[in-house]
């Protein structure tokens, strides 16, 4: 197998699974729990090869995720407690689990093998050479066989759970009424968080996985509302990020993992931009045309009592000289308003349309407003929270 | 002073690390407080690239151009966030994820650019992922002092503001205050500490600098300034133990100690300071749990009197255990007090009540009675079901509250289920020694 489609093979691998349970995570808005995780799973890492005595990959597996489970429970610990806000319990809780990973392996530099810098930022260039070997046979890159079992433990884990996963994700009331626990499917997600992590972690380190979790779901929910269609995008951004990164580090020869958390944030960023209906632009361009809208409104119901001039109306409503100009033109246009001796006033058509009555003029806009803020059906209802914090 | 214990890079690795928890005990206050905890992370992550740039630009790896690069790439980054989080769907966890990875993926990459220029390999760039603390050297820990200096006279200057920040944005924004300035003052502030701390304890472990000394403040008052002062407080003791720590410890390294020090403050804050701690809250728990379960007790034997027609009857103790499922051992504990407070007289295996004890329960009795007609006669609820209800309220209402509900109800005779209400007289019960026994404040 050659160096490249060696790496190639691993990096999509990570990037795969973890597209796969970072679409939950995203959702759940745990985003930085999983950051957490890749964090404070060090310590289980340090502990299991203290244990067996050298880099096996099942017990080191095994030891992170122990501490992935044990980092998500006493984040939700403190934050049941009422002592802590989630965010500061997510925020004492990893570094201080990290902390203790550091001291142990600089403590026991000596009898430990690991390289802290590898840990963190991930040394993918060497996956090809770290071989798995069962007798006096090589088998391939041990990352290989470790990423691709996480793949296939994920894609199992979301192939069986898939109903349970999305009741508990989009409304854990139904899916406790439905007999479906919300904290077993929780406590299974974040087992798979933790194992994907550990997975990914040696090879192309703590970092890159936080990138590969977050960044590539996170674009897709940019641009779909279904869930299916989330999974498939996800892992979809995840294999072009690594397949991108790779070349890129090729081409400028810089870090792998660091370029393909580069690449995967620039399909992000023109996702942000640039998604038709979540994007940054598309939710300026509603918001101004709103604002356009409301405007002519208010103009049509003030010139429905009295006929004014310009700059009694620019004062009266506190508008720039620009934008009584625009939003008169629109009027006039739609031919509702005329000019009249120096001042604005309704035509006949504009009169008709206020005596349909101010609640008919002001409810439309009003109601595509919310239209526009908290999208009906598929995932964007089920994750806009009730109290409208949009 | 210190010359004489402490080597050279001992003091200047004492006294940064000291800077350290100082500026970021106060800062991380507002933070906290904010519900930004994470933020402090994602700063730290972000400075790596523009650490990677300064130097790239000006081939300086003097602490000043380095801060500038930190800075300013920390205030796209919150930038970047703002604008994803208030312009799109993302939500602010995935912001500040998506921030912290790719900032940081991006450092990765001008770190190894670098590493391959001619004079790379020395510009130790690498000393700010984990934070060697032991690389400080005087001209750093003096550039960390003016830098902290800076940020806490900034804050003192605009404490008000940053304070108003902290609890009610939105009153001081419809106050015309520019929350959006001031939200942009405490961001610069944020990155400031993060870069003082960059070199001694690292990306990683900076939040913790921030959040887990004011966590650990916040558990002890309820005023702000009292907190900011603690928390200045935890974040220098926490330094100058690793500090101590590490320099007298060989390859113990500073950053991680420190962590570890504020997080066991952080552990007994929250198990025993004196409001908040969880340890008091359990003990309070446990003794409402035991007096409502001698309350209990005492109903059962009244009710069993009352379905008898004499209190003077012995109730077996499997008859009681029986009423709700209780063990042998929850009887007897239950049981042991009363006894002793002279409100339960017990013979062997069984027991009564004495008159006192008798007084006590109709007390009991008559608050659930009364809570029970007060639910179907005042919210009509059906006679079905107040009393769960009631078995709760019994044990809270305090006398006066009977009192005004006897009167509300007109000194009813009897309950929803017919069965007689003690009158106030039975329910009178001495304020004696005996009765404090029994009933232990809430």
């Amino acid at each position: 197998m050659s160096p490249t489609l060696a790496i190639l093979l691993v990096a999509g691998a990570v990037s795969a699974s973890c597209a796969i349970v970072g679409t939950f995570l995203v959702l759940r808005r745990m985003a930085l729990l999983g950051d957490a995780i890749s964090h404070a799973v060090l310590p289980g890492i340090v502990i299991a090869f203290f244990l067996t005595g050298r880099r096996a990959p099942l017990p080191m597996v095994i030891g992170a995720g122990v501490l992935g489970v044990l980092t998500v429970f006493l984040v939700e610990m403190f934050h049941r407690s009422g002592r802590l806000k989630e965010d500061a319990s997510i925020g004492v809780v990893f570094p201080a689990l990290f902390s203790l990973g550091v001291i142990l392996i600089s403590r026991y530099a000596a009898q430990v093998d690991l390289d802290l810098d590898c840990v963190l930022y991930g040394e993918i260039a060497y996956a090809p050479w770290d071989l798995l070997f069962v007798g006096d046979a090589s088998w391939g890159p041990k990352a290989l066989w470790v990423n691709t079992g996480t793949l296939v433990a994920n894609a199992l884990l979301v192939g069986l759970f898939y109903k349970e996963l999305k009741v508990t994700t989009f409304d854990p009331g139904l899916a406790a009424a439905l007999g479906v626990s919300p904290v077993l499917i929780h406590y299974l997600l974040m087992s798979a968080v933790s194992v994907t992590v550990v997975g990914a972690f040696e090879s192309v380190g703590a970092i890159l996985v936080v990138a590969m979790l977050v960044v590539p779901p996170a674009t897709a929910y940019l641009l779909t509302d279904r869930l299916g269609a989330m999974l498939a995008l996800g892992v979809g951004f995840g294999l072009a990020s690594a397949g991108g990164g790779y070349a890129l580090a090729r081409w400028w020869d810089v870090s792998i993992a660091g370029a393909m958390a580069t690449v995967s944030g620039l399909i992000f960023a023109a996702a942000l931009v640039g998604s038709p209906r979540y994007g940054v632009v598309a939710k300026l361009a509603a918001r101004r045309r709103l604002g356009g809208r409301l405007a002519g409104q208010l103009l049509l119901l003030h010139l429905a009592e009295t006929a004014a001039p310009a700059a009694t109306l620019q004062q009266r409503f506190g508008w720039s000289e620009r934008r009584l100009r625009r939003t008169t033109e629109r009027l006039v246009r739609r031919g509702l308003v005329e000019r009249r001796n120096g001042a604005l006033a309704l035509t006949a058509a504009g009169a008709a349309a206020v005596a349909r009555g101010p609640g008919a003029q002001l409810a439309h806009p009003l109601a595509e407003a919310s239209g526009e803020l908290a999208p009906s059906g598929g995932l964007a209802r089920a994750q806009e929270p009730a109290d409208g914090s949009v | 002073m210190l010359d004489g214990v402490l080597s050279f890079t001992a003091r200047n690795v004492l006294l940064g690390a000291t800077i350290l928890g100082v500026s970021g005990g106060v800062l991380g206050c507002f933070a906290l407080l904010r519900r930004q905890s994470l933020l402090g992370d994602a700063l730290a992550h972000a400075a790596l690239p523009g650490v990677c740039l300064a130097f790239l630009l000006t081939g300086s790896k003097a602490p000043l151009p380095l801060f500038v690069g930190a800075l300013a790439a920390g205030l796209a980054a919150s930038l970047v966030i703002l604008a994803a989080v208030r312009w799109s769907r993302i939500k602010e966890d995935s912001a500040i994820g998506i921030v912290l990875s790719v900032f940081f993926g991006f450092g990765i990459v001008l770190l190894t650019w670098i590493q391959k220029l001619p004079a790379g390999n020395q510009s130790g760039l690498d000393k700010f992922l984990f934070g060697q603390a032991a690389t400080l050297v005087w001209e750093d820990v003096r550039v960390m002092a003016a830098l902290a200096a800076l940020a806490l006279a900034t804050v003192a200057l605009f404490y008000k503001e940053l304070k108003i920040l902290a609890f009610d944005p939105d009153y001081a924004a419809s106050l015309g205050l520019p929350m959006g300035r001031i939200e942009m003052l405490l961001t610069l502030l944020l990155v400031t500490v993060v870069v003082l701390g960059l070199q001694t304890v690292g990306v990683v472990l900076i939040v913790a600098t921030l959040v887990t000394p004011a966590a650990a403040a916040r558990q002890w008052t309820e005023n702000l300034g009292v907190m900011i002062v603690a928390s200045a407080g935890i974040g220098a003791a926490s330094g100058v133990v690793g500090a101590l720590a590490s320099a007298s410890v060989p390859r113990l390294p500073t950053g991680p100690v420190i962590v570890i020090v504020a997080s066991a403050v952080l552990v007994v804050s929250l198990l025993f300071a004196p409001q908040r701690g969880l340890a008091w809250s359990r003990v309070r728990e446990r003794r409402v749990t035991r007096r409502i379960r001698r309350e209990n007790l005492l109903k059962d034997l009244y009710r069993v009197g009352e379905a008898e027609g004499t209190f003077a009857r012995l109730v077996p103790a499997p008859r009681l255990m029986g009423l709700r499922g209780q063990s042998p051992a929850r009887l007897a504990a239950s049981a042991r007090p009363l006894v002793g407070a002279g409100l339960v007289e017990r013979r062997g295996d069984a027991m009564r009540l004495t008159e006192e004890g008798r007084r006590e329960a109709a007390r009991v009795v008559r608050s659930h009675r009364l809570w029970e007609l007060y639910l179907t006669r005042r919210l009509e609820l059906p006679s079905d079901h107040v009393h769960r209800d009631a078995e709760a309220m019994e044990h809270a209402l305090t006398p006066e509250t009977v009192a005004e509900l006897d009167r509300l109800l007109g000194y009813p005779p009897v309950d929803p289920h017919g069965r007689p209400i003690p009158p106030p007289e039975a329910a009178e019960t001495g304020t004696g020694p005996r009765r404090q026994a029994a009933e232990a404040r809430p």
